[in-house]
């Protein structure tokens, strides 16, 4: 169960994460612990029409860490809120429950860590500090007149 | 009973038959967290399962036969528990739920005694169990926390002791033995300094307490926690020792039944010690294994053991040293350590370590172990860590570096 974790497109996704650049302007900036290991990201986002128009993040974690983070750098721009909320939603059912395919087909990459709970917070770490940044953008246009 | 006939020569096969673990889960099961968990003893599990199964009640309330029994039980696993410790008496034992249960105790009660200024003195290399507490504690009463940092070598650095004890300083609370680097503190020396304060000295002392009994008269400390579940007793159970004087003096930690004398409306008295720190109904079943563990062990020849573990840690250091991309934390040598050991391996995530040698059959942990400010002072988030018990074998040690190595051609 533990090796299928570390099939060949998690480990080669992973590597990306060197390529990875933070956003020298940005909208919001979240940073989002895992409190077993202190793995941690740095996630920009800058939202333009309601819609991402871009991503950047540091992430220094495990190869399911920085491989969830490479696919949501890599699929987040373009996005709506609603479609970000609901690409999570579809990557919490892969992992809780074993559903799919998930929103994005990338994240079907991530199908065997159901099966290992402990590692379900590594592939969630990105995705969290996504739910805390849209949370920080949405609580922002409400404080605005 | 295993035979221990001492200088080496032992048992090891009838050692491990008293953990039923080794036979549930067959021979490729390499247990070697035992830093987190210890596996629980056949003695350990037949208490626990005859008190909840056929001698079950509550203790200290009902007169009839089987409350009277589960009573007595109870005080005979505080006097075993004290007994492997050195306590003076088993009044000095409080039953806990475990070492975190204990030094939150300790924190709480000491730190009611504090003045606004006062300092509690801490070590870099302390479990946040040994940190958390005395913040939360110390911040109600304004006290100040500081710490004595490490060595380059992962050591505490005794030589600072001077420079950090004040006239303030009430409390120090110190680790027996690092879960991370092994590494064995000086408890006589941190006595001594308490002493020249006035401070008093809690130590924690759950990663020692499975390598052998314990004199904690002579090592001059005034409260000494440890967990059952890494003494091979169930989960649920640990102990704290309070020095009988000290004890006398403290306030209660948690109120409810069973720590009082009279209660009215208005206000309350309290029970002595060890009483008034055991409110409500204690883990009986757990503390009953906790007796039973600490009894078998005092029978065991620990000199044999301790040289079988030293072994262990001698092959297991020089087995990862001539690993490339793998760097120890903490000490080198075996001296004045315990046998478990952390390391980080270039590249490599400790996470993905500890998952890829569960496909070997080598149980590890990945993470901070709950040391952050020591990690911090290492260098690193993270690391792999090993830790050997009384049970472990070569078996175990090669399988780790035997799957280490392949973890490193696979991933680094």
């Amino acid at each position: 169960m533990s090796a299928e974790l570390y099939h060949r497109i998690i480990v080669e996704t992973a590597k990306e994460t060197a390529k990875a650049t933070r956003l020298e302007t940005a909208d919001v900036t979240v940073e989002e612990d895992n409190p077993l290991c202190g793995d941690r990201i740095l996630l920009d986002l800058l939202v333009r029409d309601g819609k991402v128009a871009a991503v950047g993040h540091s992430t220094r974690g495990c190869l399911l860490t920085r491989a969830a983070a490479v696919v949501l750098a890599r699929r987040a721009p373009g996005c709506s809120a609603k479609e970000l909320g609901d690409a999570i939603a579809s990557l919490h059912a892969l992992l809780e429950k074993g559903e799919g395919p998930p929103l994005w087909p990338e994240l079907a990459m991530f199908a065997p860590v159901q099966a290992v709970k402990s590692r379900h917070e590594c592939v969630l770490l990105p995705f969290r500090a996504l739910a805390r940044a849209l949370a920080l953008i949405e609580r922002s246009k409400g404080a605005q007149p | 009973m295993p035979t221990m006939a001492g200088r080496g020569d032992f048992d090891l096969a009838g050692l491990r038959g008293e953990f039923p673990i080794f036979a549930a889960q067959g021979p490729r099961f390499h247990y070697l967290d035992n830093a987190a968990t210890g596996q629980i003893c056949r003695a350990a599990a037949e208490a626990l399962i005859d008190f909840e199964t056929r001698a079950r009640a509550n203790v200290k309330r009902g007169v009839y036969r089987l409350a009277d029994e589960a009573t007595r039980a109870f005080e005979e696993a505080r006097a075993r528990i004290a007994g492997y410790i050195g306590a003076r008496e088993a009044a000095e034992v409080v039953i806990t739920s475990g070492t975190t249960h204990a030094l939150n105790l300790a924190a709480h009660c000491l730190c009611a005694r504090l003045r606004p200024g006062d300092e509690i003195l801490l070590t870099t290399a302390e479990h946040h169990s040994n940190i958390v507490p005395w913040q939360l504690a110390g911040a109600r009463v304004g006290a100040t926390i500081r710490a004595i940092p490490l060595q380059t070598d992962g050591r505490l650095d005794l030589d600072r002791l001077a420079d950090l004890l004040s006239a303030r300083t009430r409390v120090i609370a110190a680790t027996h033995c690092s879960n991370v680097t092994g590494a064995i503190t000086d408890i006589g020396r941190l006595a001594e300094a308490a002493r020249s304060v006035g401070a008093v000295l809690v130590v924690d002392g759950a990663q020692r307490a499975p390598h052998g009994p314990l004199d904690v008269q002579a090592l001059g400390c005034d409260l000494y926690a440890l967990s059952g579940h890494k003494l091979f007793a169930a989960t649920g159970a640990g102990a704290l020792w309070i020095r009988s004087d000290l004890a006398q003096e403290l306030p209660p930690f948690l109120g409810g039944g069973e720590m009082i004398r009279r209660v009215s409306i208005e206000s309350s008295t309290f029970a002595p010690p060890p009483h008034r720190f055991e409110a409500g109904t204690p883990p009986i079943g757990a503390a009953l294994a906790l007796g039973a563990a600490a009894a078998w062990l005092s029978g065991l020849d620990w000199e044999a053991i301790h040289a079988h573990e030293q072994r262990l840690l001698e092959r297991l250091l020089a087995g990862l040293k001539a690993i490339p991309g793998v760097r120890l934390l903490g000490p080198e040598g075996t001296q004045a350590r315990a046998p478990l050991v952390s390391f980080v391996v270039d590249g490599i995530h400790p996470h993905d370590v500890c998952q890829l040698l569960d496909t070997f059959g080598v149980c590890t942990r990945g993470g901070h172990h709950c040391a952050q400010p020591l990690h911090e002072a290492l260098g690193v988030e993270a690391s792999v860590r090993a830790s050997i018990a009384l049970y472990n074998d070569e078996a175990d040690i090669e399988a780790l570096l035997d799957g280490l190595e392949e973890v490193v051609r696979r991933l680094a």
